[in-house]
């Protein structure tokens, strides 16, 4: 699934960094119904997880109200080069996943 | 002696303003919907919960309550000692009553999250922090929704 990660490439160890996320997901609330009176059933990202080289370092939960390709923006201590993991989890068995790498000088 | 139309307009009159006393005791004393106070109950237990710290940057006028843009900070040096814990955020006139939880640690630097949310109505957002002391702190903005979301008929 398309993600669109920013994470900056370079920071200077112990900056505050700025990491911002945004994943394709229709997140139907299940509150709606078609033109014939159906209810649609609910699907949507229930948990993200950003891990830091393996570490988690921010986790969210998420609910109907959250607008449908979820948009999550948070911060870290930019401590060591590496790795960060994005995990997106959802109804109906839905699972994303995405990285980027950071280098720490 | 025949009732005079005077008399008969004083009782009625104490009977009207009789009558309109439990109507009026009758309206929930709390603006809270029920659902909103019992989903941060299930979070905050029975903790008090404060005013303050705590800052929800959201557009008060919302044209389209399908993607809201919002911002929670928490005024925290987001030491080791001293940190937010989780920031949980909620709403009042929703179908349901939250919108996202946010789990930081001291390894975050900054209390601050970002998202895009969706609101059904014109409503009060509430959301609240829980610091590393285990204290409750929270900030409730009311917003204006001109088109509504989440319930919407599917095309």
């Amino acid at each position: 699934m398309a993600a669109l990660i920013n994470v900056p490439a370079k920071a200077r160890r112990g900056e505050i960094i700025e990491i911002r996320t945004l994943t394709s997901h229709i997140m139907e609330t299940g509150f709606r119904h078609t033109a014939d009176g159906a209810l649609v059933p609910r699907d949507i990202i229930t948990n993200f997880t950003c891990r830091y080289n393996g570490a988690e370092i921010f986790r969210a939960d998420l609910f109907p109200a959250i607008a449908a390709n979820p948009y999550l923006s948070f911060f870290t201590v930019a401590k060591e080069s590496g790795k960060f993991e994005f995990e997106w989890i959802g109804d109906n068995g839905y699972s994303s996943s995405a990285s980027a790498s950071i280098t720490v000088e | 002696m025949p009732t005079t139309r005077r008399q008969f307009l004083n009782l009625a009159g104490s009977v009207s303003v009789a009558g309109t006393i439990p109507i009026v005791t009758l309206r929930p004393l709390e603006a809270t919907p029920a659902m909103l106070s019992a989903a941060i109950r299930n979070v905050v237990g029975e903790a008090p919960v404060r005013t303050g710290k705590v800052k929800l940057d959201i557009p008060p006028l919302v044209e389209n309550g399908n993607t809201v843009p919002m911002t929670v900070s928490v005024a925290s040096p987001m030491t080791a000692d001293d940190h937010v814990k989780s920031i949980h955020v909620f709403n009042e006139k929703n179908p349901q009553p939250n919108i996202g939880n946010f789990y930081l640690s001291p390894s975050s630097g900054r209390a601050q999250v970002s998202t895009r949310i969706r609101l059904a109505d014109t409503q009060k957002v509430v959301a609240i922090a829980r610091l590393s002391d285990d204290t409750f702190w929270q900030v409730a903005t009311e917003i204006v929704v001109t088109l509504a979301a989440c319930t919407e008929e599917m095309n």
